[in-house]
């Protein structure tokens, strides 16, 4: 089988995100980056069929040379090669699954896993777009997946419950937190990347149709107030936490 | 929680790619497997078996072996940074990969036959089989040239008798390589677990490395076959080969520790309040805080350049001496000091400090004690041995 894994090298959730002088970007500086979480189910779900079905697992990622050290780690779990497509970081989601999808319709895969959505901007749009630009099925927020007779039966997440579907193949798969229990790069695997091959491409994305004005940290200001013993107005703020706000 | 490691003087833009890709993956195992399960461990003096097999799979025994046979071929500096965080979770974890590694799998490859090599290797590397190193005996620690065991030659093999003490590991291994003297000359065997008259009791009543088996070797008239003799070891100084390797690792080891140690002190320090403010704003603990960090720092960059010197091949054993010497000593002293900055809370299991403390007390002793690793570096500057 062929196999496509998108790939999204993001902030880890756990730093501190600081904003650019332009004020419309993060600032790289000190911010550790990561795979995108999600995608690492994706990456271990693409390695799991692999292990099953044979074939190639390559991963694909739509971002700056600060990529690669996220796609080295996606070889190092197992991934046959990665190909960076190298574009202006500043666009938004319908481009990158642009980007993506010029670059996976000619590897002419029989799936693609994404991630559900990528943990920095979040839009979950990518998926979809990709799916849509590419004329195929798309499945999302999967949490259990099997293949047979060409085929591929997915139970996903919806609102409450669980909805299970079939789709023909090629699709393209998000995967959601729960659809598996993605593996360490082991240390031979960490070797054995050393020598796999990371392609370069570049993307024109002069077409890009969205963009960011600003951005802004949330307010860091706790809105508090404190009551003392005295203060005629803590029991209406009771009041109003038990029937307005329902908290209490 | 995620741990961020500490960096104050930006070594990690010394160190090559896939040696921070190492260590990563052996630091979210560690925050993902270890933490969680290792103070249990501890208070229980138990081991904690079912890290075995992750350990193996994720290419840890034996990392800088061939891949010929099954392991990783691992640079040196990278694989010190495996110990790091190894030992960052619990000496007792870093321990047994030591001696899986350093004292069982590098004697079978530098000084086995083919066979053994082929017979072994993979399987220690995979976790299939434990090994351990039985050097020590009751009445020769720091002097093991006045070993007692011995081994004479029979027909097929050799019959060893003696008594191995503070063995790690000796317990659960399958394989034992234990130097004995035959015809007054220390040789390397390999006892495996069920050969008759051989048995590995567990010593008991530890306060230190109690996440770690420690165990006595009984060799009662123990027949070993010829094929089981490591024929290229040459006396005491192979056995002194071993212990290299592994004190190599202990000298980056430790600085695991030492991290936890200064991270938790330093976060207590900002949120702990004493008199007015944050006891963190004391000149008294500032002072502390900035010796330990001092420290790990002049830490790190002794044994990265050790491990560089190593990979070029020019590390000498007095310069691993001088590594481990220092690094567990200071490793020591920053656990002490870090408790003291967490007062009364430091004594407990809620924080991680005093079981590190506790453990380094062995860790500064075995392997060499802090004085035996004095004399060494004295004698290689000196010229004079000051030993006897
Ligand atoms: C938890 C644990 C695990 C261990 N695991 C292993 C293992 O797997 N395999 C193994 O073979 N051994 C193992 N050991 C043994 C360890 O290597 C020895 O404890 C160590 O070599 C010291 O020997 P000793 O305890 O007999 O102390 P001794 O040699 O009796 O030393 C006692 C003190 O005297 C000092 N001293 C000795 N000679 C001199 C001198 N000439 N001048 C100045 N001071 C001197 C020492 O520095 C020390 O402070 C382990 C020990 C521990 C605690
Ligand atoms: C086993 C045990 C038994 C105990 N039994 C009793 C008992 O029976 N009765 C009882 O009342 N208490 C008891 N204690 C409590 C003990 O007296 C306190 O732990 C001790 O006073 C220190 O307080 P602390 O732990 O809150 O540390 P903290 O006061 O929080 O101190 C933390 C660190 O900050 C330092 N520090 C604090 N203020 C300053 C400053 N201004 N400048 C510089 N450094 C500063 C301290 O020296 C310490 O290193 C016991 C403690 C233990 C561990």
């Amino acid at each position: 089988m062929q196999i496509v894994v998108t790939l999204s090298h993001v902030p880890d959730t756990a730093t501190k995100i600081k904003i650019s002088s332009d004020r419309k970007s993060i600032d790289p500086a000190g911010v550790s980056f990561v795979i995108n979480p999600y995608d690492e189910f994706a990456i271990e779900e693409g390695l799991r069929t692999k292990e099953k079905f044979g074939g190639n697992v390559i991963i694909v990622s739509y971002g700056n040379d600060g990529a690669k050290e996220s796609i080295k780690k996606a070889l190092a779990m197992g991934a046959d090669k990665g190909i960076l497509i190298k574009g202006d970081l500043n666009v938004d989601s319908l481009t990158v699954a642009k980007a993506l999808a010029t670059k996976i319709s000619e590897l002419k895969p029989d799936v693609v896993f994404c991630g559900k959505q990528s943990v920095d901007y979040d839009s979950s749009a990518v998926a979809q777009m990709l799916a849509e630009l590419l004329n195929l099925p798309s499945i999302s927020t999967v949490v259990s997946l099997e293949f047979s007779d060409g085929k591929l039966k997915a139970k996903r997440e919806v609102e409450g419950g669980l909805e299970i579907v079939e789709s023909t193949l090629p699709a393209i798969i998000t995967a959601q937190k729960g659809l598996n229990e993605p593996r360490y790069a082991s240390i031979k695997g960490i070797m054995a990347a050393k020598s796999k091959p990371i392609e370069e491409a570049t993307f024109d994305a002069s077409q890009n149709k969205l963009s960011v004005n600003e951005l802004r940290l949330p307010d860091s200001k706790r809105k508090s107030r404190i009551f003392d013993s005295e203060d005629a107005s803590i029991s209406e703020l009771v009041r109003l936490l038990r029937e307005e706000a329902k908290v209490i | 929680m995620k741990f961020e490691g500490v960096d104050y003087y930006h070594i990690d833009d010394l160190l090559f790619d896939d040696e921070k890709m190492a260590r990563n993956t052996i630091r979210e195992f560690v925050d993902d497997k270890v933490l969680p399960i290792i103070e249990k461990h501890y208070r229980e003096g138990t081991f904690p078996m079912h890290l075995v097999p992750e350990m193996a799979a994720l290419g840890i025994f034996g990392a800088t072996l061939p891949e010929k046979y099954g392991c990783a071929g691992l640079n040196n500096v990278a694989y010190g940074l495996l110990m790091q965080e190894l030992e960052r979770g619990d000496s007792g974890i870093r321990s047994f990969a030591s001696v899986q590694s350093a004292l069982t799998m590098y004697p079978i490859y530098t000084f086995g036959t083919e066979e053994q090599k082929d017979y072994w290797l993979p399987k220690l590397a995979r976790g299939e089989k434990i090994g351990c190193f039985g050097l020590t005996e009751p009445d020769y620690g720091s002097n093991p040239g006045g070993m007692i065991t011995r081994a004479e030659k029979v027909d097929g093999g050799f019959i060893l008798n003696g008594t191995k003490m503070w063995i790690t590991n000796g317990s659960i291994a399958d394989v034992a390589v234990v130097w004995a003297k035959w015809n007054g000359v220390v040789h390397g065997f390999l006892v495996e677990k069920d050969f008759k008259g051989f048995s590995a009791p567990e010593m008991k009543g530890k306060h230190s490395l109690r996440a770690s088996i420690t165990s006595e070797l009984v060799l009662d008239n123990v027949f070993v076959p010829d094929s089981h003799w490591l024929p290229n070891t040459q006396g005491l100084k192979s056995a002194l080969m071993c212990l290299t390797q592994a004190r190599y690792g202990i000298a980056w080891g430790v600085i695991g520790s030492a991290m936890v140690a200064y991270t938790t002190a330093l976060d207590y320090a900002k949120s702990r309040i004493q008199f007015s403010r944050p006891i963190a704003g004391y000149q008294l603990i500032q002072a502390k805080l900035v010796w330990m960090l001092t420290e790990i720092t002049k830490a790190q960059l002794l044994v990265l350049q050790l491990g560089r010197l190593k990979d070029q091949g020019k590390a000498r054993y007095t310069h691993v001496s001088m590594a481990k010497r220092n690094n567990c000593e200071v490793a020591l002293e920053i656990c002490r000091v870090a408790r003291e900055i967490l007062g009364a809370n430091g004594i407990l299991d809620e924080y991680p400090i005093m079981r590190h403390s506790a453990n380094l007390e062995s860790v500064k002793t075995y392997e060499g004690t802090h004085e035996m690793h004095t004399l060494i570096v004295g004698e290689d500057i000196t010229g004079i041995p000051a030993y006897e």
